[in-house]
């Protein structure tokens, strides 16, 4: 779903600031490396058809097997003290209460563990001594025979802190006077100040001659809170750990397990190949579970320590509390536009609240700065983020990862821009929309582009021009805003790989089975797998399993991340069908006595010409007859993208998606309220595989986004967080949602399965400045700043109302 | 503290009897005693639908609800739909017609809202409008489907009511 950032071993460098050794190797179209080579034209049987979920019979029935529900012999129950302070120093803690507790098996603090900081920048211990810096922090964690004695033992954990002044304002920790915040930051030697956790630079073009060119020149600020992933699922892990072979196994819901393997063996100093991960059901992930987060290593110390299965739940509030967010940013953003509405520059400088520690979701601006260089045709632009230590709990990777508040500012600002310019607002976006063929001034290539087609459909099908023009009078004022947006939709070259293996196996009875690196967390990953299979090899959906949860039994796979696992596991699912097809074809031709040839899977049979044969016969025949083989393969595939340079340039995605929106809202005068009526999106998907599944994925992403415009928001004073629980923290209901209305564009990627390319995160990116652009259509009231609440839309009218009177 | 009552309810159609304490919650009951593990723990304060089941007919959130209160009830889970040689009800068919499950976790309470809903309906012989289903739904929070699909699903067992 996200990016990360990937390590070079020796260094906590994250490896896109390096220069990779040799760029992309030689491209290798799809079309080359599957042999029916005019898989555009054939007529196709099940891709493109309504497929339902494979994996959908056991969710419905209460059968399938989150962490939740799993329950080992002898297994303990853990919880967590964390800090009643978001900024202290710990003078004492005295756990010996606790431990006399019945029931009681194990208690670790920071002083009973021998293991390494965690984060890409290695600045967060799992278990704090010390200081305390957030309110998310761990002391200490009990293991006990149920979970309501571990609870009672927290209590009795005594800690002596001295309470300091904290820092919640990013701009704040960036003055002279500020205090260090993380002490195993590295700000100062490599950013020039002690709270900088991360930044970044790029820029493209000649930005002072692009200024002179401008017309208008529109500078604004905007301000985009901090919101959550709130998974149904509360975040859980169950660790298992043998001291016979020293093999430790985690029951976890990460979405990126051989990185998360990595992570956890990092941290508790072990080989990583000891280290099993089986992933359960997942109730959700949407990002939130990229970053291995210090309670994970807890509960395999507990075990550890215990020597007995531990499980850790969270609960609802804790979940608020200590999982991770959002980037809360301030985004300055300077756009600049000729006389007839050419984009001429733009100008970024971001900070974002990084929290008291880094996760991955530092490295978000990487993903942002693709948003302004390439998203329109711009000749200049200049980049510069920095991400901020702070007492506010650290932020995470979210789907969209930052381009949800890159795409409000860019989308907002071109508004403003356009009626600066008099000009029309879907006529200065066609006119500066990227194009297929376009490389741009970052480097990335477009070989597919749905972005002007994406942005008329939805200008045509909301019937935009006459619903803007529309007047607006009256207590309930409709308007009408679009948005558009580019993401990545092949996967991304982070991380050393961004490949997917493959292992077919075909039995002697003709049941396949799949076993992908890929993950399945909900987005429906298997039903697109199994989907392949039918189409390429006639195998019916019953004779197909899928294996995708074990990291001792799966080939590796970088994670659930980027929009890139129909992309990335289908391309690798295709090529293992290749190679298991040469070995059928192999067989099959000597059994009938034709020449090696293309033959026609359907339906479990092989066919050439007039004569078939069975395919499990052919398995048969490779199995029980000389040399004796049997039908299986392995396959990996590693997209074609590049690494970008030390400035951020290259083509670091195999393929990009891009997607208008065209939202409608009634506001609501008397109250304030938002209502969004109607939601029209046109996405670049390169080709439909499974529309039921790409529909649910449209849907869903648009309710977070809908979420993220209107009601959504953590509210922190003074580092503590005000509204941990769903009463305080509104998810839209299903009497909120408009009526969705998804017309796919169909570039037909070159390089994608199908042509498919990723589709994911991108429903929810645009969403909230279609929204606020459509708001501020209906009651002429501009909103820089999420969430556009009813208290703040009274608030504005009133303002608007008195500027009226004065003047 | 450790005082058990006897409870007895009907369990998905089985008489069943329990000793419970007296502040044990019913989706503990069914979880951790009975092994039910397919009503779901999304929030344990009444706000995410996710652990509904149905009570003498009415959809309920069960970690609002004192396992002791059921005692005398007709008490059905998710687990209690369907049967052996029919594994799923109409419901949980038209969740999957419909695409309304993604990573699933909010769909048992779900499929037990639109259950207790649409028997309600039938037995009265209404069909409920779009508005009426979504209403019926609110309590139930989805962070993956964005709800159109599940309001599909929901209108869909109607299909073959009268009008
Ligand atoms: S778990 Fe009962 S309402 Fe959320
Ligand atoms: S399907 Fe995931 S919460 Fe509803």
């Amino acid at each position: 779903m996200c990016f990360f950032g990937g390590f070079a071993a020796e260094k906590n460098t994250p490896l896109f600031f390096l220069r990779p050794p040799e760029a992309a190797s030689k491209r290798t179209s799809y079309f080359e490396h599957v042999p029916n080579s005019n898989k555009m034209k054939k007529e196709l049987k099940y891709i493109g058809k309504a497929a339902r979920k494979l994996d959908g019979k056991e969710r419905v029935t209460g059968q399938a097997v989150y962490g939740h529900d799993i329950e080992l012999p002898g297994m303990l129950h853990a919880t967590i003290l964390r800090t009643k302070y978001p900024c202290a120093e710990i003078l004492s803690i005295d756990t010996s209460k606790a431990m006399a507790l019945e029931g009681v098996e194990c208690i670790i603090t920071a002083n009973d563990i021998d293991v390494n900081n965690i984060s890409y920048k290695r600045d967060h211990p799992i278990l704090k001594k010390g200081t305390v810096n957030c309110e998310r922090d761990e002391i200490a964690a009990v293991a006990a025979r149920t979970k309501e004695i571990a609870d009672k033992a927290v209590q009795l954990i005594e800690v002596k802190y001295k309470v300091k002044q904290g820092i919640f304002d990013p701009f704040e920790a960036l003055l002279e006077s500020a205090p260090r915040i993380n002490e195993f930051g590295k700000g100062q030697e490599q950013f020039g100040n002690k709270n900088i956790a991360e930044a970044f630079h790029y820029e493209h073009g000649d930005l002072e001659t692009e200024k002179a060119k401008s017309k208008v020149i529109i500078k604004r600020r905007y301000t985009l809170p901090r919101v959550t992933h709130t998974c149904m699922a509360t975040s859980n892990i169950t660790a298992e750990y043998s001291n016979l072979n020293g093999r430790l196994t985690l029951w976890s819901s990460t979405q990126v397990p051989f990185l998360y393997q990595r992570d956890v063996a990092h941290a508790l100093k072990m080989d990583p190949s000891k280290i099993r991960i089986i992933q359960p059901v997942i109730g959700g992930g949407f990002g939130s579970k990229l970053d291995m987060l210090p309670f994970e290593p807890i509960c395999a110390l507990l075990a550890m320590k215990s020597g007995k299965p531990v499980q850790l739940l969270y609960s609802r509030e804790e979940e608020f509390i200590a999982s991770p967010t959002r980037q809360a940013m301030v985004i300055d953003l300077t756009t600049g536009a000729s006389e007839n509405g050419k984009f001429t520059f733009r100008e970024v400088d971001i900070i974002t609240d990084n929290g008291a520690y880094t996760s991955w979701g530092a490295t978000t601006p990487f993903v942002m700065m693709q948003t302004f260089s390439s998203l329109y045709q711009i000749p200049a632009c200049k980049f510069v983020s920095r991400a901020v230590y702070t007492n506010n709990p650290f932020a995470g990777s979210f789907r969209g990862y930052g381009n949800p508040q890159a795409t409000f500012s860019l989308e907002r600002n071109i508004d403003v821009m356009a009626e600066e310019l008099g000009m029309d607002k879907a006529e200065i976006r066609l006119l500066n929309a990227n194009y297929k063929g376009e490389v741009t001034g970052q480097g990335l290539h477009y070989k597919s582009c749905g972005a002007a087609p994406a942005l008329e459909t939805v200008i045509e099908k909301s019937q935009y021009h006459k619903k803007a023009r529309a007047p607006k009078k009256g207590r309930y004022r409709r308007g009408i805003g679009l948005a558009s947006m580019l993401h990545v939709g092949g996967g991304a070259k982070i991380y050393r790989s961004d490949g997917c293996g493959t292992t077919l196996k075909l039995d002697d009875y003709g049941y396949l089975t799949i076993i992908t690196g890929s993950n399945e967390i909900g987005q429906g990953s298997e039903t697109v797998l199994a989907m392949i299979a039918m189409e390429e090899l006639g195998i019916e959906r019953d004779k197909i399993k899928v294996i995708n949860s074990d990291t001792d039994v799966k080939p590796w796979d970088v994670g659930v991340h980027a929009s890139r696992t129909s992309f990335v596991a289908g391309n690798s699912m295709l090529g293992a069908i290749k190679l298991l097809k040469e070995k059928l074809t192999k067989k099959a031709s000597e059994l009938l006595d034709v020449a090696a040839c293309d033959f026609v899977y359907e339906n479990g049979m092989m066919r050439f010409n007039e004569k078939e044969i069975k395919i499990d016969k052919v398995v048969r025949e490779m199995h029980f007859t000389p040399p004796h083989e049997l039908c299986e393969v392995n396959y990996f595939y590693e997209p074609p993208s590049q690494f970008q340079d030390k400035q951020f340039k290259g083509d670091v995605s195999a393929s990009y998606a891009f997607a208008s929106q065209a939202i409608e809202v009634e506001v609501d005068t008397a109250t304030g309220v938002v209502h969004v009526l109607d939601a029209y999106v046109s996405q670049d998907v390169g080709r439909v595989l499974n529309p039921i599944g790409l529909q649910g994925q449209i849907e869903g992403g648009l309710a977070t986004g809908i979420g993220y415009a209107l009601t959504e928001e953590m509210i922190y004073e003074q580092g503590y967080l005000k509204n941990p629980n769903f009463h305080g923290y509104k998810l839209l209901t299903t009497t909120d949602m408009p009526g969705v209305h998804f017309y796919p564009i169909e570039s037909g990627d070159e390089e994608g399965p199908y042509g498919a390319k990723g589709a994911s995160e991108a429903p929810l990116i645009p969403t909230a400045a279609a929204i606020a652009n459509a708001v501020a259509n209906a009651i002429g009231v501009q909103f820089f700043s999420l969430p556009v609440t009813a208290e703040k839309v009274l608030l504005a009218l009133k303002e608007k109302q008195k500027t009226i009177l004065v003047h | 503290m450790n005082n058990l009552i006897e409870i007895k309810f009907r369990l998905n159609g089985k008489e069943t009897k329990v000793k419970v304490k007296p502040a044990l919650l019913l989706i503990d009951m069914l979880r951790d005693e009975l092994k039910l593990k397919g009503t779901k723990p999304g929030c344990l304060e009444g706000e995410c639908g996710a652990c509904t089941v149905i009570i003498d007919g009415d959809a309920i959130n069960s970690c609002m609800y004192l396992a002791i209160n059921a005692d005398g009830k007709e008490v059905t889970t998710i687990e209690g739909l369907g049967s052996q040689d029919n594994p799923l009800e109409l419901v949980q068919e038209k969740m999957l017609e419909h695409g309304a499950v993604q990573c699933g976790f909010c769909s048992s309470g779900v499929i037990m809202t639109i259950k207790a809903f649409s028997d309600k309906m039938k037995a009265s012989g209404k069909t409920p409008t779009r508005e009426e289903l979504k209403k019926s739904l609110e309590g139930n929070l989805c962070r993956c489907t964005g709800y159109v699909k599940i309001i599909d699903a929901a209108e869909a067992v109607y299909d073959d009511q009268p009008s």
